[in-house]
């Protein structure tokens, strides 16, 4: 092909890119969308084949990646989605480098002047430089996604700080851009060490701005290294001036920044404040008064009786749920009280898994229809008018002491549940959220709290209603 | 007149509007399909294969060469592996529907 029909392929591919995020817009158009990307990446790999010297390797790489990514994702559990996309930015990030090196090393392969010219040379460091974190970062991420704490501190879901760590990092930070000035200033000949410094600073710099951010951080940490992954694959784009590459990448990231934006906002977080890192526990503690109070706890066969004869329901979803894999024994008893004439929906908050957007998948999982799942803005106000908000492993989402000034978690936007005219809790003991804070909902005298594996309960309430 | 512009800058000009069709597309997304987003946007961001296959395409085997194969690789995983579970994902919010219909 020549250099305007490949330009216009590429053209075509960028346009399908967005029409796939287009249709993610709604579950009916989202299945076309994802054929649109489909679509789009065979067009840009087709098209790369075609000015590209020999395809054997690639083709051969291909079949070896692509074959271990289709096995992974066919048998990865939703559970363990944040992981999988977690261990999948990674992937991204290191491609981005090697990439980036193999520029450095053969300029002429990739069309560009040898040696490489200045404005070249800044955005393969800067390429490089997101890469390398975003391969690093999300290393650690997936490490601590998946539990591997008892591997190392690194992976320790809770937050790993030490004396002086903003000064390292600045330090470091400083020591890459000295290298920058080098690298783009070098000779051919001597441009190896700054370039392969930055990078090994890059890895280490990614590391350690990822260990002080807590578990309950993670859905934030996730959408900021997807983003990351997008602003990598831009900054490829522009070493070696592929629009494609420029188009695509910036949709990824201006759409992580986004998530980690809805995230932040959520949680009711500063993005700097989770940046960095540590939270909870040690803040002062408003629910003192409330501590000292007991709490009304019930048997399933008390929740069955209260749940058969509302005429409204709302289930409130945590990742204690999910963890418990309850999903469908909650649907089961959906059907139950449907079936009996109750209305029953269900209220996500945007943080209720540990990515965005995760209980909704593993409600769907769980075959519940997607038009009974209602985000948090579309119902909080019809808790009042409600007769039982039954609140499945979820806390931190819930607490009413988000709306009093003074609290650790003021601000917080919760799902209202509290104003429901009755509340079930189901939780496996008393321990506090992730926030480590009391809930006072918990202590009302509308509360009634069930204690034990939410799968187990929800398990004993539906036989109770038969 | 017939002075070129850099292609940095036309670069530059592709960047500043795909972030704004990007902030625009992305924000239309429901948030029920936030984690199907994020796992096609990986996907997507696998396009960075393009350069990894040019580097891995040089008539002669070099360490370039190498460095693209072994990224080919990488990115085919998240290629494929990431519109692979979007699929699979997506098909989940397809069920319910059909049988909505039913």
């Amino acid at each position: 092909m020549s250099a305007n029909q490949t330009a216009i392929s590429y053209l075509i591919a960028s346009v399908l890119f967005i029409l796939a995020l287009k249709g993610l817009s709604h579950p009916s158009s989202a299945r076309r969308g994802n054929l649109f990307g489909i679509i789009g990446m065979a067009l840009a790999i087709g098209t790369t084949f075609t000015i590209t010297r020999r395809i054997d390797i690639a083709l051969g790489m291909m079949a070896l990646g692509g074959a271990i990514g289709l096995i992974v994702a066919k048998r990865v559990q939703m559970t363990q989605m944040p992981e999988l996309v977690a261990a999948m930015h990674s992937l991204v990030g290191m491609a981005a480098v090697l990439i980036a090196c193999a520029v450095v090393s053969d300029p002429l392969s990739f069309g560009l002047e040898s040696p490489i010219p200045m404005g070249n040379r800044i955005e393969l460091f800067i390429g490089t430089f997101v890469g390398a974190i975003t391969f690093s970062g999300s290393i650690i991420a997936f490490g601590k996604l998946a539990g591997l704490g008892k591997y190392g501190r690194i992976f320790s879901s809770a937050p790993v700080t030490f004396a002086g760590q903003q000064l390292v990092n600045l330090t470091l930070a400083l020591i890459i851009v000295g290298c920058g000035v080098v690298f783009v200033g070098a000779d051919s000949a001597v441009q190896w060490p700054p370039f392969l410094g930055m990078a090994g600073i890059a890895f280490l710099l990614g590391v350690l701005v990822i260990i002080p951010i807590g578990g309950a951080d993670m859905p934030v940490v996730i959408s900021m290294l997807n983003s990351y992954s997008g602003w990598a694959a831009a900054g490829i784009g522009f070493s070696l001036n592929n629009s494609l590459l420029i188009i695509a990448g910036s949709l990824v990231g201006s759409s992580g920044a986004i998530l980690s934006y809805i995230m932040c906002r959520a949680m009711n977080r500063s993005f700097f404040s989770v940046v960095l890192g540590g939270f909870g526990g040690a803040e002062g503690n408003t629910s003192a008064d409330v501590a000292q109070r007991a709490v009304k706890s019930g048997s399933p066969d008390d929740v069955a009786f209260l749940l058969g004869n509302a005429e409204s329901v709302i289930i409130v979803p945590g990742y204690g749920l999910a963890v418990g894999r309850a999903q469908h024994a909650v649907k089961e008893l959906v059907e139950k009280l449907t079936a009996r004439g109750v209305t029953v929906r269900y209220a996500i908050h945007p943080v209720a898994g540990r990515m965005p957007g995760h209980m909704n998948v593993l409600l769907a999982e769980a075959e519940v229809p997607y038009d009974q799942v209602l985000e948090m803005e579309d119902i909080n106000s019809d808790f009042t008018s409600t007769d039982v908000a039954f609140v499945l492993g979820a806390n931190d989402v819930v607490n009413p002491l988000a709306e009093q000034p003074g609290s650790p978690i003021f601000g917080m936007p919760i799902l209202e549940a509290h104003k429901a005219r009755a509340v079930l809790v189901n939780k496996r003991s008393m321990a506090a959220g992730y926030a480590g804070i009391d809930n006072p909902l918990f202590y009302m005298d509308r509360t009634m709290m069930v204690f034990g594996d939410a799968k187990k309960v929800v398990e004993s309430i539906v036989k109770a209603l038969e | 007149m017939t002075e070129l512009v850099d292609p940095t800058i036309t670069n530059i000009t592709i960047f500043v509007l795909a972030i704004f069709v990007g902030y625009h597309v992305v924000w239309n997304v429901t948030p029920a399909l936030h984690t199907p987003l994020m796992s096609v946007t990986n996907a997507i961001s696998s396009v960075v294969i393009v350069g990894a296959i040019l580097a891995s395409g040089p008539g002669t085997i070099g360490l370039g060469a190498m460095l693209g194969a072994i990224a080919v690789g990488l990115a085919a995983i998240n290629t494929f592996g990431g519109f692979m579970v979007s699929q699979r994902m997506l098909e989940m919010f397809k069920k319910k529907e059909a049988k909505g219909k039913q």
